[in-house]
């Protein structure tokens, strides 16, 4: 169990989540008081103790996963509970032979079942939400199509691919909708459609999560817990980088920015709070002092209050870099307070400015979505052009960059080997307070390729390198 | 646990549950995060209640202060004690006196640690504090003592179960973290909110609870701005029942919204999505 465990959190570790000695230590005087054979008891014992940050969590469960996913009665393999399968499908049967559909009959157990009987039986495992008969047949379904051999070196994505193209859950879907319009005689409310199909969604969802978890349990029985992890592998949310965001990253990463954002508020709101004490202010002082009968028992500061900037934010908004500038102009909308004003321009190879989309409104996402859908960013053919793009701002609003504005710079300056107009990013910064470039690729790849990062960088304060959303935050952090 | 909460009407999901046994066995702090309205103080309070402990509640704000949770000298009382005595007493004499416990004004804090009857510590909405403030907390969790310079070091007679709550508006210090026990309360699942709301509105119909919960979960799924919220629910519910809806349709669910949702925007949408023919 030690060895086990010592394991286990080695792999927490090289997932990126952070466990102190303390929390290790308290962790074991934890399973202590936790029966062995309580696997959900043991991973909240685990996880109360280990991962202190919720957005941890699911990295956390994978690893989990990979290493106790042998262990506790209902967990094993198919070899161990033939049994408890054999039961339920006798049962089943039972309930069948009435209607005459017993094609594979004969106690044979699941292994028997035709295809259609099989569909039938998840049809109704589905209705009834009947957790144990969808856990059964989740293992008969990676049983019958994964086509998993031993030492074969494919990940399980692809297990579960051949499991689901099998097994049509699509179509299920509607097959359901359907039984539950029967049931009512027909038609269903726009509204009861709505909650019907949410609840068949979440029991779906719940047995895909079965096929996935047995083809873990296979894997892992395969290569061993620690290949698996290793393979398993993710980047916390933090972490995954823009530009190679998974859709299901995107979506994690979509999560994880709202409270990152009123963290990021809330801190830069404190910080204008506190922490600005200037030098005594002599004169405000004596005066109170009068009230004290001439002891300066008040002491007055002199509270600099420095100029808030004004923010100009240009983002090529082309396919390869436009999650990234999403994610930059939501940050930066949701501290605009920080800001005496903020202004916003996208671009391709034309250039449009946005500033209105973001004006008075509640949901800075739907601002993102107008700008991707209305803006008109495209000159000639919609593959970035940062030269064209800038010689367009400079020539409509070059005027309007002052000595108070700070100019954010955003994109891979992949530029398809057009002309860099570079000029324009040093006309910029002679006016500019600040001019900062982000790019969200890896720093060895800048300057490779039709990467002209340089070009541009040499006339700004800095080119920073913003390829996940840490390193996004601690820029904006250090911006306003 | 899980059936000794449900007996003061807090039903736990099996995470809740086992925290709170684990602090209870290990004498470790718990820190709830989770959004707001999700029954993060409520859990502190029904624990309290099933163990037949005492809760006391520091709620705390920003600017709270060691005078305010921990504890403070009664000036006020000091001062009427030194005029009375004037004559009399010898300023050493004056000074053990006032001093005293008699004049001591405890606080949360110091009231959980001296207690000789079993309590329940609540530090509630502890992200609101400064990080002066929760140094402090931290110093008095691990230490569970306090040193008052005129009295002496004061330690805890018992260690008191301790639930500190977090609506995550800023990342708490990674030595409070350490030193505590996690637990991520998030909006739950159907069939514990159907649960919640059946015992939270007495008059409330099975069938109506069910729809409830459906209804707040399709439109969780939705991107608003603000989610519904456990304690939205339960409002909502009664609401409903006070309108002696039996059967909820899109009409009457979109008339009473407000009562679910808290921006204009929100609503909008949710009206929206929930007369929208379903989509393929
Ligand atoms: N699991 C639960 N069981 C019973 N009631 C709950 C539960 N969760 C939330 N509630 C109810 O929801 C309301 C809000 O809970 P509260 O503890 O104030 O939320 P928080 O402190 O997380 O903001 C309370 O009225 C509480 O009774
Ligand atoms: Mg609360």
């Amino acid at each position: 169990m030690i060895d086990l465990l010592a394991g286990f959190v080695v792999e927490l570790r090289n997932a990126g989540i952070p466990v102190s000695l303390t929390e290790n230590l308290d962790a074991m005087e934890a399973i202590q008081h936790i029966p062995i054979e309580d696997r959900d008891a043991f991973k909240y014992a685990l996880g109360a103790t280990m991962v202190k940050n919720n957005s941890h969590w699911r990295a956390f469960e994978t690893v989990f996963e990979v290493y106790f996913s042998l262990r506790g009665p209902e967990y094993k393999l198919v070899d161990g509970d033939e049994s408890e399968l054999d039961a339920m499908w006798r049962e089943m049967q039972e309930q069948q032979q009435g209607q005459g559909e017993g094609k594979g009959a004969g106690g044979g157990g699941m292994e028997a079942l035709t295809p259609e009987e099989m569909m039938n039986l998840l049809m109704k495992a589905l209705m009834k939400g009947d957790q144990g008969m969808m856990r059964a047949l989740a293992k008969q379904s990676v049983q019958r199509f994964a086509g998993m051999e031993p030492g074969r070196p494919v990940g399980g994505t692809y297990y579960l691919y051949r499991t689901l193209r099998n097994l049509d859950l699509e179509g299920m879907l509607e097959k359901l909708m359907e039984a539950s319009r029967q049931e009512v005689g027909g038609e269903l409310t726009p509204l009861e459609e709505r909650l019907e199909k949410d609840e068949y969604d979440s029991r779906i969802d719940q047995f895909k999560k079965e096929i996935e978890a047995e083809i873990r349990r296979r894997l892992v029985a395969d290569r061993g817990a620690e290949a698996m992890a290793k393979t398993l592998r993710k980047p916390l949310p933090e972490d995954v980088e823009f530009m190679h965001a998974s859709r299901d990253e995107m979506q994690n990463l979509k999560k994880s920015l709202y409270p990152l954002t009123r963290k990021l508020a809330a801190r830069l709101a404190r910080k204008r709070r506190h922490g600005r004490k200037g030098p005594l202010d002599f004169r405000n002082t004596v005066r109170h002092s009068l009230s004290y009968g001439g002891v300066p028992a008040d002491p007055k500061f002199k509270y600099p209050r420095p100029a808030k900037p004004e923010l100009m934010v240009i983002a090529d908004i082309s396919g390869s870099v436009a999650a990234f500038a999403r994610f930059t102009l939501m940050l930066v909308y949701a501290i605009q307070g920080q800001f005496s004003k903020v202004r916003s321009f996208v671009f391709i190879d034309g250039l449009d400015e946005v500033t209105e989309y973001f004006k008075g409104v509640e949901d800075i996402s739907e601002a993102i979505h107008r700008v991707n859908t209305e803006a008109d960013v495209v000159w000639v053919d919609g593959h970035s052009d940062y030269g064209h793009a800038f010689e367009v701002f400079w020539d409509k609003y070059g005027k309007d960059v002052g000595p108070k504005t700070t100019v954010l710079l955003l994109g891979d300056a992949r530029n398809n080997y057009h002309a860099s107009q570079a000029w324009v990013v040093k006309n910029i910064s002679q006016k500019a307070r600040h001019v900062y470039w982000l790019n969200p690729e890896p720093r060895s790849y800048w300057n490779t390729g039709d990467s002209i990062v340089g070009d541009y960088g040499t006339h700004t304060d800095g080119v920073y390198e913003c390829r996940n959303l840490r390193q996004l935050e601690a820029f904006v952090e250090k911006l306003a | 646990m899980r059936e000794g909460l449900r007996a003061e009407n807090y039903l736990a999901d099996e995470g809740i549950a086992g925290v709170v046994f684990l602090a209870d066995r290990l004498g470790k702090p718990v820190l709830v995060e989770g959004p707001a309205g999700t029954g993060k103080t409520q859990l502190a309070k029904s624990v309290a209640e099933m163990l037949g402990a005492r809760l006391i509640r520091l709620q705390c704000y920003e600017g709270l202060d060691e005078s305010k949770a921990l504890y403070e000298w009664n000036y006020k009382k000091q001062l009427l004690r030194i005029q009375a005595d004037k004559s009399s007493d010898s300023w050493s004499d004056v000074h053990d006196d006032i001093f005293s416990d008699e004049f001591l004004l405890t606080r949360p804090l110091l009231e959980a640690i001296t207690a000789d009857d079993p309590v329940v510590l609540l530090i509630d909405e502890v992200d609101r504090v400064e990080v002066e403030t929760e140094a402090l907390l931290l110093e008095i969790l691990s230490e569970y003592q306090v040193s008052i310079p005129e009295l002496g070091t004061i330690t805890a007679k018992q260690i008191p179960l301790v639930f500190l709550t977090s609506n995550n508006t800023r990342e708490l210090s990674e030595a409070l973290k350490r030193r505590c026990l996690f637990l991520h309360v998030d909006y739950p699942e159907l069939e514990r909110e159907k649960q919640i709301v059946m015992t939270r509105v007495p008059d409330v119909t099975e069938n109506m609870a069910d729809q409830i919960a459906r209804i707040v979960r399709s439109l969780r799924q939705l991107d608003l701005k603000k989610a519904p919220s456990v304690s939205e629910t339960i409002d909502w519910a009664r609401t409903l029942v006070l309108l002696g809806v039996q059967n909820i349709d899109a009409q009457q669910a979109k008339e009473t919204l407000h009562v679910l949702l808290k921006y204009q925007t929100d609503i909008a949408k949710a009206a929206k999505e929930l007369s929208a023919e379903a989509k393929k």
